[in-house]
């Protein structure tokens, strides 16, 4: 695949890791936030070819472990209404609320289906339409303009049993309420490469001015993240914090304006609740009033059994990089991919999911 | 969930959609949010909507930069 394998190169690999060795003078500890880094970073070993100061810490990147059980629920709730039929992306299927998972759900004859877009929801919503139609939004700036362009597409279509449950969320709050909760020291970010490609770089300057922590924009290739660590390090070594993209492949600066204006003629920001870390003000997507008709949450007054968490399951910790999957007393042994008990497990981006595959290295 | 892969336009219509090729596999994509793609453009793909053009010169110059780099880590090493 092009653009894909040169970025695999174990020539450049090594070099980047020989590089890396060189500047690295003290314990530094660098957080991605993006599942797919989280992953790239575990399949490709990259945590072995960093020399010992350079500590990679995962934070809340997998949109799917940071959805609440509250919301899962709620979710399950909706596709429990008479007629109704949810979808949503496949990631999100195994995932346990506090009762149930959607595939449990679905299971107990709740009509559940699994799509690739969600113009496939639209294309099932004009299919069925005596039916009501709910899709469970989840996701990060990446995923919300294809939803929000779902929406002006069913509009467009005129179609009135077409909605959405919206919990996507806005990557840079999550960042800020990580900085703020001073838990764990971060000296650099690799910041969400295809969050990126939507944002560009502005929303992430507030990190280096505020907090003075360096923020690289990497691809998720092996070589790309090397340079990204690279990049911060160099940055850390002179003291410097600024943005700076390294897959300039696919971010630019300004991000995708027209992606941004879809999200935000559709939705508008609204204080959302994360998994691990609380309510975070500003920090989700709800429907805009204009588009109140395709808000599910408006047009279904549901009410979910009250939530519970998971006995002995600390992926609110792991979440926000304060701790590690094998400090969990039931990683490995009462949660595993098999029968997982937290979100970081069953996801396939989640980190304990990631350990448990590939180990610590 | 963030995966947006480079695919390949190999076709576009005026109503927004058209067809990219991805490692032989041919699918249809709504361009609504990268309507200036042209046939033969490399763009990221997420969740069956083009999202951005794969800018090319800028690949390539992250590899000669990346080579220098290797090259100059050998001679060093």
């Amino acid at each position: 695949m092009r653009y894909v394998q040169e970025f695999r190169d174990r020539a450049a690999a090594q070099g980047l890791a020989l590089a890396i060795g060189r500047i690295a003078s003290r314990p530094v500890n660098l957080m991605e936030v993006c599942g797919t880094h989280t992953v790239s970073i575990f399949r490709h070993g990259i945590r072995g070819l960093l020399p010992p100061p350079v500590a990679m810490l995962s934070g809340p990147g997998c949109p799917v472990c940071v959805t609440t059980n509250a919301d899962i629920d709620k979710a399950i709730a909706l596709a429990q209404q008479p007629g109704v039929i949810l979808a949503t992306f496949g990631d999100m299927m195994k995932v346990p609320g506090s009762y149930q998972s959607l595939q449990q759900a679905k299971a107990d004859r709740c009509d559940v289906r699994v799509v690739y877009s969600p113009r496939d929801a639209v294309r099932l919503a004009a299919a069925n339409g005596q039916r009501p139609l709910i899709f469970f939004a989840v996701g990060f700036e990446t995923t919300a303009p294809t939803i929000a362009a779902s929406v002006l597409e069913a509009e467009r279509l005129g179609l009135a049993n077409f909605y959405v449950f919206s919990v996507h969320k806005l990557v840079p709050p999550a960042m800020r309420a990580l900085l703020d909760s001073g838990e764990v020291r971060i000296d650099g970010f690799i910041c969400p490469g295809h969050v990126s490609v939507v944002i560009g770089s502005q929303p992430y300057e507030f990190i280096a001015r505020e907090y003075g922590v360096p923020c690289v924009i990497s691809g998720f290739e092996p070589v790309d993240i090397l340079q990204g660590v690279e990049m911060l390090l160099r940055q850390i070594a002179v003291g410097r914090a600024e943005v700076e993209i390294q897959y300039s492949r696919g971010v630019r600066p300004e991000g995708n304006p027209l992606a941004r204006k879809a999200m935000y003629r559709v939705f508008q920001e609204a204080d959302a609740g994360w998994r691990g870390l609380g309510v975070i003000p500003g920090s989700g997507l709800k429907l805009r009033p204009e588009y109140a008709r395709f808000d599910a949450e408006a047009a279904f007054a549901v009410r979910p059994p009250p939530t519970k968490e998971h006995k002995g399951c600390i992926c609110g910790e792991i979440l926000r990089g304060v701790k590690t999957p094998p400090e969990c007393p039931i990683f490995g042994s009462g949660c595993t991919p098999e029968s997982p008990v937290g979100p970081c497990m069953v996801s396939s981006e989640g980190t304990c999911a990631g350990w448990y595959q590939y180990g610590s290295r | 969930m963030c995966l947006a892969v480079p695919a390949r336009v190999i076709e576009m219509r005026d109503d927004l959609l058209g067809l990219v090729e991805l490692g032989g596999v041919v699918r249809e994509v709504s361009f609504m949010l990268l309507p200036d793609a042209r046939v033969g453009d490399y763009v990221l793909l997420h969740a069956g909507y083009a999202l951005q053009k794969m800018d090319t010169a800028e690949a390539e110059e992250t590899l000669r930069l990346l080579v220098e780099m290797v090259e100059a880590a050998g001679t060093e090493g």
